[in-house]
């Protein structure tokens, strides 16, 4: 009797809580650590990610509307899927980043609990980085942590799926949507979570994540004018003249640089604004 | 087949009978200590009976703990706390209490049924509040586990170790997520007392430990009456008293752990003020009104139980809300339709009698609901005082029951000077459209909680407590991490 014959997975963009190809019709080859074929994705083009954006952008305020408690609980229902579907993200993380299987046990077991470290952060936000202010008058004056908007991600190139979980988590948690641009060689881990991440109650357009070419797609995430936000991490030595482009939509930028302190709060507090209340006392 | 009628200016509602399954509890017939990850039979061999206060049956027979099995309580919390707990990292100690969170979401209804079952409060308070805010502290809570570095006590915040932990009656799961939440988040192991009449949600909650794979020993819950909970109080190897309830115990629990190095935090009795200003919204003062005394059939610390309506609107305040309390229905707590349970134990029911014969001793106008109540069980009609004077009874000492009494003011000095005037301190409400006035009612308030046009409200992140003779440490928020780390 002959062997049964795989079915394969075709891995498509994930906009708007949908799967789409490319509206480009384009795809790329994905291939393992030692050169052999994995997959075609589908290669975004420059529309695709500002339909991303327009997704992203609609989507925004039901995700901060929705109390810091049940962002949480979706961020949670998140891992809890990774968690069910593990051995198919080490699969997919052992195959492009070239790791023996407990390696790459050990890269998914920590972007699962990564995203249940931020599913926490939700409803802390506000009691760490806000509070009341004591000015000198008849007022009750609170600072209140708020998301800055629409983030765009460019995902780190090497860490297919920690370092890509590292960049969304953090400014979903704050009620930020986010169009993230995935590892463009190893786009396949975070296509798979993206996956998930629609089976797990997030608003639709919340999370958009995009394969293709990052010299295509970095210069518009950081020029677009309906990004509020951009995570340099993934984008190499463009990042100066990305940084320099996100200047012109005055964009909350987040790059790491090589003499940073570790704080891990720190790509948060990028994409969150502070609003300040006055509220007299008297009677 | 018994139907609830209210009047309103329709004319009569009738309901018709919704009653939630008494079957769904799920209950054993009796049940043992939780010490060291099993039920385990008591040393002393002593059962005792709890029953259903809405019907006088025995729902099941617990343990009763003496000091043997307080002893193998602490001892087994010690062992766990550090052979695995304290060397348990952040990020795993999280993922329990997360697993225990949604162990209670998804055993919620039946949860719902044993609280009724066994308190006598309304399933749908259950059901919608008791219920849902529990597995909602332990989601809260899981999150510090792993964050406590950003807690605000410094970078390596320790636990303290072993907890005893007392709760109440009136809202016993949620009193024990209030309690073990944090507790464990910040890497306590525990020694839960639950009430006397109320232990069964907490051995649920038990078996869900169990189902979450909670190492041994980390929670132990153990059953029994007083003679249980001062045995934990005194016992040497307790490093923490954390205890809700009365003053009156509070006040002998913090005598007798004064000479020791235990920490103690109290969450006790109050006399809430629930003050309603002439410009406020008069349809949503009646409800937050009837919200804030019988929920729970004022079976709760910060219950509004001294209403201070502003002179100029008290007639009227006073005439709708009588109105209103004549449609409450009170009875069947299994009933979906019904907003006033039964008491919680005959002791408490005397203790309602009796601070109401003395209402009327004393000059107050008595006004109880001519609701129609069940055969047998334990009720107490809805009941409203007015020109109720401050040195009365009824002013000055905790009913904890549907017992509303009604003063009245003039300026907002005399409102918060009234409302400060009592022992207690723990929760006020005020009614009033005009914020910024509110705001200075709540700067001048000597209480923990202040609520603005709402009543009752809680919330894991918001924290909870008392000032003066309603205790002290809170509960819930990030200062509610505090009373369980060496800060």
């Amino acid at each position: 009797m002959s062997e049964r014959l795989e079915v394969n997975k075709t891995f498509k963009l994930v906009v708007k809580g949908a799967f789409v190809r490319s509206e480009s019709g384009r795809s790329y080859e994905v291939r393992d650590a030692a050169g052999g074929f994995l997959a075609n994705v589908a290669q975004a083009s420059r529309k695709d990610l500002r339909d991303a954006v327009v997704a992203a952008r609609a989507a925004q305020g039901a995700w901060w509307d929705a109390s810091a408690y049940n962002r949480g609980q979706v961020l949670y229902r998140w891992a809890e899927m990774a968690e069910s579907r593990r051995d198919e993200l080490v699969d997919l993380v052992g195959a492009v980043e070239g790791h023996k299987k407990k390696d790459a046990l050990g890269h998914v077991g920590r972007a699962i609990d990564r995203i249940v470290w931020y599913a926490g952060w939700t409803d802390k936000v506000a009691q760490v980085l806000g509070g009341a202010n004591p000015v000198a008058g008849p007022f009750f004056n609170f600072s209140q942590p708020g998301p800055c908007g629409v983030v765009g991600v460019i995902a780190p190139q090497e860490s297919s799926l920690e370092g890509f979980v590292n960049c969304v988590a953090a400014p979903l948690c704050v009620g930020n949507a986010v169009v993230a641009v995935a590892s463009e060689q190893r786009p396949t881990p975070a296509l798979a979570l993206a996956e998930m991440s629609v089976t797990s109650d997030f608003p639709p357009g919340v999370l958009n994540v995009l394969s293709g070419f990052g010299a295509e797609l970095m210069g518009q995430l950081a020029s677009h004018g309906d990004v509020d936000g951009i995570d340099l991490s993934g984008s190499g030595d463009a990042a100066d003249e990305l940084a320099r482009v996100a200047a012109d939509s005055i964009k909350r930028v987040y790059r790491e640089r090589s003499n940073d302190v570790e704080n891990p709060l720190r790509r948060l507090r990028t994409f969150v604004e502070t609003t300040t209340v006055w509220h007299t006392i008297g009677q | 087949m018994i139907e609830n009628s209210a009047t309103s200016p329709l004319g009569a509602l009738r309901y018709d009978v919704a009653p939630e399954s008494a079957s769904l509890a799920h209950l054993r017939k009796s049940y043992g200590l939780f010490i060291d990850g099993d039920f385990t039979p008591p040393e002393s061999h002593e059962q005792f009976e709890t029953i259903n206060p809405a019907t006088g049956e025995t729902l099941a027979t617990v343990a009763l703990a003496d000091t043997a099995d307080v002893d193998r309580a602490v001892a087994s919390a010690r062992r766990a706390y550090e052979r695995v707990w304290s060397s348990t990292p952040g990020t795993e100690r999280a993922k329990y209490l997360y697993r225990i969170a949604r162990l209670i979401q998804e055993r919620s209804r039946e949860l719902a049924v044993v609280e009724t079952l066994d308190n006598g409060k309304p399933i749908r308070e259950s059901r919608d509040v008791d219920v849902p805010l529990a597995a909602a502290h332990f989601f809260y809570y899981a999150g510090w586990a792993d964050k406590l570095e950003h807690a605000g006590f410094g970078a390596h915040p320790r636990p303290l170790g072993v907890a005893g932990q007392i709760i109440p009656w009136n809202f016993p799961l949620l009193m024990a997520a209030w309690k073990l939440a944090p507790a464990l988040a910040a890497g306590n192991t525990c020694v839960l007392k639950p009430a006397e009449t109320t232990p069964l949600s907490a051995l649920v909650l038990a078996e869900i430990l169990q189902q979450a794979g909670l190492p041994e020993g980390v929670v132990n819950i153990i059953t029994g009456d007083a003679t249980t909970g001062a045995a934990l109080v005194e016992h040497p190897g307790v490093d923490k008293i954390a205890f809700t309830g009365s003053t009156e115990v509070g006040r002998l629990i913090q005598e007798r752990v004064a000479a020791t190095s235990k920490r103690l935090t109290l969450e006790l009795g109050g006399k809430g003020a629930n003050i309603v200003f002439e410009d406020a919204p008069i349809d949503e003062v009646i409800e937050g009104i009837i919200d804030g005394i019988f929920f729970n059939q004022g079976h709760v610390c910060c219950a509004g139980s001294r209403l201070l309506v502003q002179e100029s609107v008290a007639d009227e305040v006073l005439r709708r809300l009588l109105r209103r309390v004549d449609q409450l229905r009170v009875g069947d707590p299994m009933d979906k339709n019904t907003d006033v349970g039964a008491i919680n134990s005959l002791a408490q029911l005397e203790r309602i009698r009796e601070l109401t014969d003395w209402g009327e001793r004393e000059g107050a106008t008595r006004y109880t609901s001519a609701c129609a109540l069940p055969d047998k069980g334990l009720w107490f009609a809805p009941t409203v005082f007015s020109d109720v004077a401050q040195s009365h009874r009824i002013a000055r000492e905790e009913i904890f029951g549907p017992v509303l009494s009604v003063l009245t003011f003039r300026t907002p000095e005399e409102a918060v000077t009234k409302a400060n005037n009592s022992k207690y301190g723990l929760a006020c409400g005020v009614w009033s459209e005009k914020g910024s006035r509110t705001l200075w009612v709540a700067q001048r308030l000597r209480a923990g909680v202040i609520w603005a046009n709402t009543y009752n409200k809680f919330d894991p992140t918001s924290p909870f407590g008392g000032v003066r003779e309603s205790g002290f440490g809170r509960e819930g928020g990030r200062h509610g991490l505090e009373a369980y780390l060496d800060v």
